[in-house]
Order: structure tokens, then sequence, then C-alpha cells
């Protein structure tokens, strides 16, 4: 052969020097143009692969030499690029030339640049980095006034254009969708389509431009866009209902041979078009009976007129009986489709036999008679010889399985599974046998020779499930005790004959089934029997194949087995054997085996006979090491921190970049910001007294030292207050708790003094963040301050407020609040009104309305954790109603009840947050507390004790 | 989607190679060649739908084939595309060769493998079905046809050495592409009542 073809090949070149006379300037490189022949040729002569390796690599090469060569014209780069995909298609890698292809889609002339758009999209996937060189080119040939450039560039979005590419050229795609010429439109519509399918959100916005397209007057455009239309419909039919009309009345033209004969394919007109109706009605109709009258004459009308013959006629029934079976039934309508069902099955052309056993299983369950209809050719579609023949048949069949077929049809397909060699088909056929078995096994014994056959042909590709399942209903059972125990000691005893055999090597999931069935079951075996399980496992436990996984199964069988055991040699033995094992799992596990093993009475009680479903009471907080832990702390360990916290700690030392903006940190949590409490703080607003607006000011923290002098508003002058060197900073209204001094002054004018405790404060949002828990080291004690503030004159009968915001800065239990105002009446008569409020903790305590997300990032960033365990009075409360006492009583906000688990949060005003997390076990509530603040949560545990302990 | 359009001949060498869903090198050989072999066990008497291999997605996704003569097309294509619509799509894409090369055979395949490409850019353009109008199809290549006569003498030149090549006559490399088959299209179904 190859003779041949290298004289044909070889004649070539004599060709090209015919051609070369009017080729001009171009002709010198006709010999480069003749390269993809000489490598083909080359190719052809090669009789092995590992020569054709060779040639390739010597071509990429050169070819590596050649596009890289600064002589390189575009042209020739063309030819190079046809030969670098033709080397790619063979399976080598041609990567280097990647960004040449580029290249010339960029800079070639039209046919440069459609070569290297095809090695683009030949070369390139959407998550390839080169890829964002493209945008600019793509977005020029979009913009291009000629036709094929614009086509070129739809082409490629639509297939390699990755999620974040496409705002770049989505709105001029968009405008395609009115431009003059159908094919533009065509593409675009598709390109669209394409963007739906990656990144629906970015195109919800044209859906109207989309119905535009459906109306569009080219029948091509108008069949692109049902590609979107068949998709959306598909993800939410109710939202297209209205165009029920439409596509009814479309297709009734395209059925009536109304589009232009241009459309026929054989005689048929559009059968595409067809189908994708017929499909789209289909998903619209579903269950829809109003919507599935108006189109009962269409389908009528398509199943009548598809009465050709030609394979294209039949692709349509199909269509339409799948379509007649998915809607609201019709009698008749169901009647002409089960008609046509039969054509298909009864056929003897295998692909329509085939379509015909698919559109029986679809239909099966709405109309059971079909396949009683077509049992024969079902029976002998089972013995078919082609393969997939057979897997739909037992596709079909499983459709139709009850407690009385089950037998058979399990039995056809464990024949089938056993010639099958497909690892997908087995697992997929696997876990529908176990499926049926479970369902409707007859009796105990089929039951389990079904799932032995099950795990030892499914092996260790069997879904991970089907194991599971089998164990959980062994173990759990049925409702009837006796029968459960039957199957349970059939499974036992089954598994001991298999182990018996000889030289039989089972799938590691079939072993580790067994132990564990063994483990727990052996029990319902005569006394005696014990022993030889032990024995049998050992032996497994000693066997090459068994891989490590599979042998904790077996040790954790022997060790459930040796407390029933009478002697324990074969236990002594396999102790001796693996506690020097090299396998550190396996040996682990034999210590703990010999330590059992050591103390019996710990052994039986810890390995309980057929307890499997019973839970275990595990104490999750570990308190029974709580007296171990207080003893290593006051020797001096250092107390125990989390591994977020010590990750966090880790990364707070590593001063890396901060790629987080600034402004984040406290706008997406949902409070204004954090704040180091130190104290109690007075913030004030007199409202009725201009004089005294001045009191505002910037303050410094002495802590820090620095000076604010920018604040939320901008640069914060530094006022003298009247009163002196108090400084204060203005509090937000939303954040800060108004204690309202309602003070109606009767008559005269001065009003005074009330007594107040002051500490420094400011409100650093930002630093506060860095700062977390210096603040409080600084704690000061309560320090009174004396703001006076003087009331205008009042009149007669009149009120005047006077308001200061008392602020808690640094978290306490008890507090007061107290100060006296001075009043003179008329008769000047001079008057003292002592007045003072208790506070308590819980007075500054606000529910955090945060999400779960929220509480999650947040529950990272903090450091101050306290956790307790606290005993509800009432072992009968359910974790809701707890919480909704914690809720009421504390004002938490429930943010999440997961399970066992509750999530609450609450901040201490005007900022400062505290998470809650608790977790019920039994009667024991584990609180587990985390703050910004590192007083805040033993505060508040001691709150959340009382109200628990006290309900 | 169709989410690879694969043609290869009789001896499993590719002769197009085109995915619409993105696999790996390495994995993209290898759907080749397990496609050529499940296909070519297959007798010609027996259906021409595949259950796609665990590669390309398992029972979801059906392997979809005509062999013509030397050649074996092969659509893969998920649960949403119709069997019989796709295989007469797969008829529509080699009609149209037919057309564009005159009498194509496999030849054309290798030496005009861009153009290859070109046409079934017009057939199928992401995984979607574009086109199904033969007539259609061919006028799109034809206008990019003129296009590259338009650009001059030369470039023509290596396809008339080509079909200069393909009169020629060669034993061994099997020429048609049994257009017998082509324009009779599916002849068995059309006696079938």
């Amino acid at each position: 052969m190859s003779d041949i073809v290298e004289k044909t090949l070889t004649a070539l070149p004599g060709l090209f020097l015919q051609n070369q006379a009017g080729g001009g300037p171009a002709a010198a490189k006709a010999p480069f143009s003749s390269r993809l022949g000489g490598l083909v040729r080359s190719i052809t002569a090669l009789t092995s692969k590992h020569e054709e390796e060779k040639l390739i690599q010597q071509e990429l090469s050169s070819l590596k030499a050649t596009v890289s060569a600064p002589t390189t014209t575009l042209k020739m780069m063309k030819e190079c690029m046809v030969r670098l995909m033709y080397c790619e298609m063979l399976g080598y890698d041609a990567s280097f030339g990647y960004i040449h292809a580029i290249k010339l889609a960029q800079q070639g002339n039209l046919l440069e640049k459609r070569v290297g758009y095809l090695a683009v999209s030949l070369f390139l996937h959407e998550s390839h980095e080169l890829l964002l060189l493209l945008v600019n080119t793509v977005v020029k040939d979009l913009q291009s006034t000629n036709l094929i450039e614009v086509c070129m560039a739809l082409t490629i979005v639509s297939q390699i254009f990755p999620r974040e590419m496409i705002p770049a050229v989505l709105p001029l795609i968009e405008d395609k969708l009115q431009h003059s010429k159908e094919i533009i439109r065509r593409k675009a519509v598709l390109a669209l389509y394409k963007f739906h399918l990656i990144a629906p959100n970015q195109v919800q916005h044209i859906h109207v431009k989309f119905r535009k397209a459906l109306c569009d007057r080219d029948v091509g455009v108008m069949a692109a866009s049902l590609h979107i239309y068949f998709r959306m419909i598909k993800e939410n039919s109710s939202g297209y209902k209205d165009l029920t009309g439409s596509f009814v009345t479309i297709l009734k033209q395209v059925v009536g041979g109304k589009l232009p004969v241009d459309f026929n394919y054989h005689s048929v007109p559009a059968p595409w078009l067809q189908i994708q109706l017929l499909r789209i009605l289909g998903l619209l109709g579903k269950d829809d009976q109003r919507t599935s009258e108006l189109m009962y004459d269409v389908l009528d009308e398509s199943l009548r007129r598809a009465e050709l013959n030609h394979n294209v006629t039949y692709a349509i029934l199909f269509e339409c009986v799948h379509t007649v079976y998915s809607i609201y039934p019709k009698s008749e309508l169901l009647e002409k489709a089960a008609k046509c069902i039969g054509k298909f099955v009864l056929s003897p052309k295998i692909n329509l036999k085939y379509l015909g056993l698919k559109a029986l299983t679809y239909v099966i369950q709405q109309d059971p008679t079909l396949a009683l209809q077509h049992q024969m050719t079902i029976i002998e579609c089972l013995d078919h010889p082609d393969p997939i023949i057979k897997r739909e048949t037992l596709e079909l069949l499983y459709r139709i399985t009850n407690t009385q077929n089950v037998t058979v049809i399990v039995q056809k397909m464990l024949d089938y599974l056993h010639q099958s060699k497909e690892e997908y088909i087995i697992v997929n056929l696997v876990g529908k046998i176990a499926e049926l078995a479970e369902k409707y096994a007859p009796d105990n014994a089929w039951f389990i020779q079904t799932m032995n056959a099950v795990f030892s042909v499914g092996g260790d590709v069997i879904h991970p499930d089907i194991p599971n399942n089998f164990l959980r209903l062994l173990a759990e059972g049925f409702d009837d005790e006796a029968e459960d125990q039957q199957l349970r000691l059939y499974a036992v005893q089954s598994y001991l004959t298999l182990l018996d055999v000889e030289n039989v090597f089972y799938p590691q999931r079939f072993l580790q089934v067994m132990s564990w069935v063994l483990g727990e079951y052996s029990y319902l075996l005569d006394k005696e029997m014990t022993e030889e399980v032990i024995t049998k496992l050992y032996r497994l436990l000693m066997s090459d194949s068994i891989s490590s996984e599979t042998k904790a199964w077996l040790i954790a069988a022997v060790t459930k087995l040796t407390p029933q055991a009478h002697s324990s040699n074969i236990v002594e033995k396999l102790i001796q054997e693996f506690t020097v094992s090299l396998d550190t799992c396996m040996r682990q596990h034999a210590f703990e085996l010999k330590h059992l093993h050591e103390n019996m009475e710990l052994m039986k009680s810890l390995l309980p006979v057929d307890k499997s479903c019973e839970d275990m009471m595990v104490d999750a907080s570990l308190s029974f090491l709580d007296g171990f832990v207080a003893e290593g702390l006051s020797q001096g360990a250092a107390p125990y921190k989390p591994h977020h916290q010590r990750q966090e700690e880790k990364l707070s030392q590593e001063k890396g970049l901060n790629f987080e903006p600034y402004g984040l940190s406290f706008s997406s949590s949902g409070f204004t910001g954090r704040q180091s409490p130190a104290g109690i703080s007075l913030g004030s607003d007199v409202s009725g007294n201009s004089a005294d607006t001045g009191l505002k000011e910037t303050s410094s923290l002495k802590l820090e030292g620095i000076k604010k002098l920018w604040g939320k508003e901008g640069y914060l002058p530094k006022k003298e207050n009247k009163t002196g060197d108090e400084t204060e900073a203005p509090v937000p209204q939303e954040t800060t708790i108004m204690e309202n001094v309602d003070q109606a002054v009767t008559k005269k004018d001065q009003s005074q003094v009330l007594t107040q405790t002051k500490e420094e404060k400011e409100k650093q949002l930002l630093a506060s963040s860095l700062f977390v828990g210096l603040g409080s080291e600084s704690s000061v004690n309560l320090i009174t301050e004396q703001p006076e503030c003087c009331l205008s004159i009042t009149e007669a009968e009149n009120t005047k407020i006077f308001q200061y915001s008392v602020q808690m800065e640094k978290p306490f239990m008890q507090g007061n609040l107290c100060g006296f105002v001075n009043y003179q009446t008329v008769d000047t008569l001079s008057a003292q009104l002592e007045f003072s409020v208790n506070l308590s903790l819980l007075d500054f305590i606000r529910p955090l309305k945060i999400s779960t997300e929220d509480f999650g990032k947040l529950w990272l960033t903090f450091a101050n954790d306290v956790k307790q365990n606290v005993k509800m009075s009432d072992s009968q409360a359910a974790l809701p109603s707890t919480l909704e006492t914690l809720e009421q009583k504390l004002r938490l906000h429930v943010v999440d009840i997961i399970g066992n688990e509750g999530l609450l949060a609450c901040q201490l005003l005007p900022s400062t947050p505290c998470l809650v997390h608790c977790r019920v076990y039994a009667d024991i509530l584990a609180l587990w507390f985390r703050s910004s603040c590192s007083t805040l949560p033993d505060y508040l545990l001691y709150q959340c004790q009382k109200v628990i302990e006290g309900s | 989607m169709i989410q690879a359009i694969l043609v290869f001949n009789n001896h499993g060498k590719p002769r197009l190679v085109r995915f619409y869903q993105r696999f790996p090198e390495e994995i993209q050989q290898q759907i080749v060649r397990e496609t050529f072999h499940l296909v070519l066990k297959r007798d010609d008497n027996i259906c021409n739908f595949l259950e796609g291999g665990s590669l390309i997605g398992g029972s979801d996704y059906k392997l979809i084939y005509r062999h013509y003569a030397t050649l074996y097309f092969v659509f893969c294509v998920d649960s949403s595309e119709s069997e019989l619509g796709i295989l007469d799509l797969i008829q529509v894409f080699v009609e149209t060769l037919d057309k564009c090369f005159e009498n194509v055979c496999e030849l054309d395949l290798i030496f005009h493998m861009d153009k290859v490409h070109y046409i079934l850019q017009e057939v199928v353009m992401g995984g979607m079905v574009l086109e199904t109008n033969m007539n259609e199809i061919v006028a799109q290549i034809e206008a990019q046809n003129r296009l590259e006569k338009a650009e001059g003498g030369l470039s023509a030149a290596p396809a008339r050495a080509v079909s200069a090549v393909k009169n020629i006559n060669l034993p061994e490399i099997p020429r048609n592409i049994n257009i017998g088959d082509l324009n009779i299209k599916v002849p068995n179904l059309s006696q079938f009542v």
C-alpha cells in the first residue's frame, strides 16, 4: 500500500510546479504547502506505533522551529496550524503552537483567521489561560462588517467561552439578534443558548428577545430559539404555558407542509423541527389537562401523517408517542400511540426495536397491559445477540417487577451481569438487583443468595450504599423479630459455607459485609460454633489477598466475638501476631483487643450482644476528663486552644498583605463595628439645649494614644468643653441605648447635674478589630463624672426632656446609675431631686439578627471562647423550647436550629457581638460562647445558667 | 447536546475529532480508542445506538454511529437528543461532505481536515445542532469558498493536486465512502411498514 501512496504523492510537487507560473510571489512557499501531504504520506508508510511517534516528534520539533521563527509569514503559519491540528488529533502535544493559533486569529486575513479560530477551538478549552488573549479579537470581529468574520466569532464564542468572559461579548451578541442576515441571527441565538446553559443569570434580561427570535420570519432562527425554550421549559414549565398556542401553531404549519420545500428531508417537512416541537409540547402538557387539550389535534395529525416509511418519520413518531404518554392522557391518542409502539417493537429493524423497547419502558408504568401484549417480543429480545437490546429489555423488566416475577427477572439480570465486563453496566445493574431484592424478596434464602451474588459479581465497584443498606436492613429488621433472627441466622450460615470453599476469592466489600454479619450475629449459632467462626476469621486475616481496610473489619468482628468464646487460644495467637504488625492501624486494633481481653467484664459491657441498633450515649464534651484537665492546668500546662484559634494566631503573626477591603469588615456582618469595652460611659444627647451641643467632641483613647481627628463625617474639630477636660465622642443614635431621664421641671430655670460614671471612650470601629482583647486589660473602675446641663426656664405645666445615653464599655453584672437634679421654683426655693437606676448586663444585651452564614464567618473571627455543660432541670425540654426561653429571657436571637444543635447571637450595645452554640445530649445542654470581648462570654454564661437551671 | 463527534477509519485511525465538552488530552485519545473498540465489535446488522462507555458519562450518554465503507462516524450525545434524529443528522453531514468534495473519500478527510471542520461548524455549533438543511449548509460553505478563490490561485492548488491524486487508482486505501449507500439513504428502513 505504502508504495502506491508514495508514488502518487511524489507527483504532488510536480503538480505544484505547474501552478506556480501564475502564482507570483507566493510561489516560493509552494513546497511548504505540500508538507501536510508529506506528513500524511510518511505516516501512512509506517507500520508501528513507535515509528509514528518518532516521526511526529520530528515533525513537531521542525514545526516548533518554524512557528517561532520571525521570518515565518502568516501564510506559512496557516499551513503549520493545519499540521499541528493533525498532530493533536493523533494525540500528540502541540501546546507550543497554541499562542501562534491565537496570533493567527488576531492578525491574519480572513482565511488565515479562519484557520486560527479553528485551531484555537480545537486546541483550547474554556478554562485555558491563553483564552484571555482572544477576547479582544473576538470583540473586534463581532463588530466587523464582514459576515464571515462575525460568524467565526460567534462560533468560537459558543464553543469555548467560559462564563467569566460572557459579559465582554454579551451586548454585541444581543445586538446580533437584530442582524439583517438570518445566519447571523441563528448563530447569535445559539450562542446565547450556550450562555444560558453555562450562566443562566447573565442572560435573564434577554428573555424577551428570545420571544422575538421565536417569532422570527426565518425558520432557522425560530428553530434555533427552540433549543432555548426546550431548556427553559424543562427547568420550569409553568412559566411558559402561554406559549403552548404558538408552539402548536408552528407544529401545525410544519406538519401541514406550509414550510418551503427546501426544508423537506426525504419529503418529510423539517423533521428535526418537528421533533423539537413535540418534545416541548410533551413538557408543557405534563400533568396539565388544559394545556394538553390544546395539543390533542396536532398530535393526532402528526401520528396520522407520519405513515410514510422513512427512518426520520419514525423519529417523529417516536417523539409523538413519547409526548402522548407524557401529557394529560386522552384515550383515543393513547390507543393510536400504543399501536405505534407495536410497530416499533415488532419491527425487524433493530434500531426501531430498540426504540420500541425504550418507548415501552417509558409507558409501562401507565399501561402495564402493553407489556402483556408484547410479552413474547420482550422475551425474544432477552436473548437478542445485541447486548444493547438486552440491556434495554432488562430496563423494561426492571420497571414491571413485582413480588411474583422478581425471581425470574433477577435471574435474567444476573445472567446478563455474568457476561458483562463494562464497569458502569455492572454498577448500574447491581444497584437495580439489590433494590429489587430488598423490595420484593419472596423469602430469606433467596434474598441472602441474591445479595451474595450481587456482592460477588459487583465486586469492589459496587456502590457503597448497597452494602450499607443491606447491613442496615439486617440490623434493623422488619416487624417480626423471629423472622429477623432467621434471616440473620441464614446469612451467618451462608457466609460460613462460602468461607469453607477453598481457593475462592471474594471481593473486599463482600468480605467486609461477611465480617460484620459474623461479628454481630454468630451468637445465633450454637455456643460451640463461636470458636470456629473466630478461626475462620483468623484464617482470612492471615491471607495475603485481604486489604488492610478489610482486616480492620475482620479484627473488629473477632473483637466482638471474643467475649462469647469459651477458649481464647486463637485470639491470643492473633494478638501475638498483630501486636507486632507493621501496619500501625492493625497494631492499634490488636492492642485494644489485648487490653480488653484482659478485662472480660469491661469487654462484655462494651460489646453487648445484638445491640448494634441501640444508640450509645456519648459525652462529646469529654466532661469526664475535666479533672485531668484541671490537674494539668494546675501544674502549669497551657490551656487548650482550638485548632482555628491556633491558626488565627499563626496567621496574625505572619504579616501578610491584606487583600480584604477595609470597609467590609463591619458592613458585611450587620453591625457597625466592634468596640473594645472599657467601663461604662455616657454619651449625651441634649434636646432643648443648644448651648451644650458642643459637648460632642473628639477624644483620644488613652490606650493607643491616638488622636481621633477623623470621624464618619470627616474631620472632627476639637472643641473645648464648657465643663472642662472631659471628652466624649458622638454615639450613633441607633446603636445607643437611650436612658431617658425625663424630668418635669416645675417652674424655674436651673436644672442640674447628673452624676455619671465616665471613662474615656471612642468609637474606634476599625482599630477595635486590631486590638481586640487589649482594651479590657486597661479595665478601669467606674469613675464618676459630672456632666452638667442647664435647662432653660420652663413654663408651667410644660415638659422638658433631658437625655443621656449610658453605654457599657466593659461588661459587668450589676451597676448603679444615680444622679440628682437641682431646680428652683418661682419662689426661688432650691430643691434637689435624687434618683438612681440599677442596671444589669441584660439591660444592654440585644438580639443580633444575622444569618447562619454570617454566624459561621463571625464564629471563626472570635478568639474568646467559653464552654460549659449545663444540666437542664426539665429533662423533657426540647432544644427549641430551651432556645425560646433564652430568647425571651436574655434577648438572644435564635439564628438557626440544626438537629440537636442551636445557634444564638446577641450583642452588647453598642456593638460587641457574642455568639452561642448549643448542643443537647439527653438532659445536658452544652453551651459554647464566643465573642470579641474576653469577659462577655463568662457573664452571659452565668445568665444562661441562671435561666436554664431556674426554669 | 452533542458531546463529541468522532470519525475514524476501520483501523481506528482518527480522521476527525471534535469535542464539545472539555476532556483532558489523554482522555480524549482514550475515548477515541474505546469508542472504536466498542463500535468495531458490532455487526452491521445490529442497532446503531450504544451506551457511552464509563469515560463519556455512562448511561445518560449514547453513542450513535454509522459505518460508511472505511469510515465510522460516531456522535456522542446526551439523553436530550433524539436517537433517530441524530442518525439522520450523520447522514446529512456525510451527504454534505459528499457534495462539497464531489464524491468524498477518506483521503479528503485527511488532506482537508480544516475544511471538514468548517463544514461541521455549519452543522453543529458548540454541541448544538445548528442546521439540518443540506442546501443551506452547502450555500454557507460555498460562500466561504468564494472567498478562498478571491484570495488567489495558489491556495487552491493543493486541492487540485489532491483531486488529481484521488483519480489515480489506489487499490488499498479504500477510495469512496460508499456513495451507493449515501444515495439510497438507509434503504432497509423504507421497506418497512
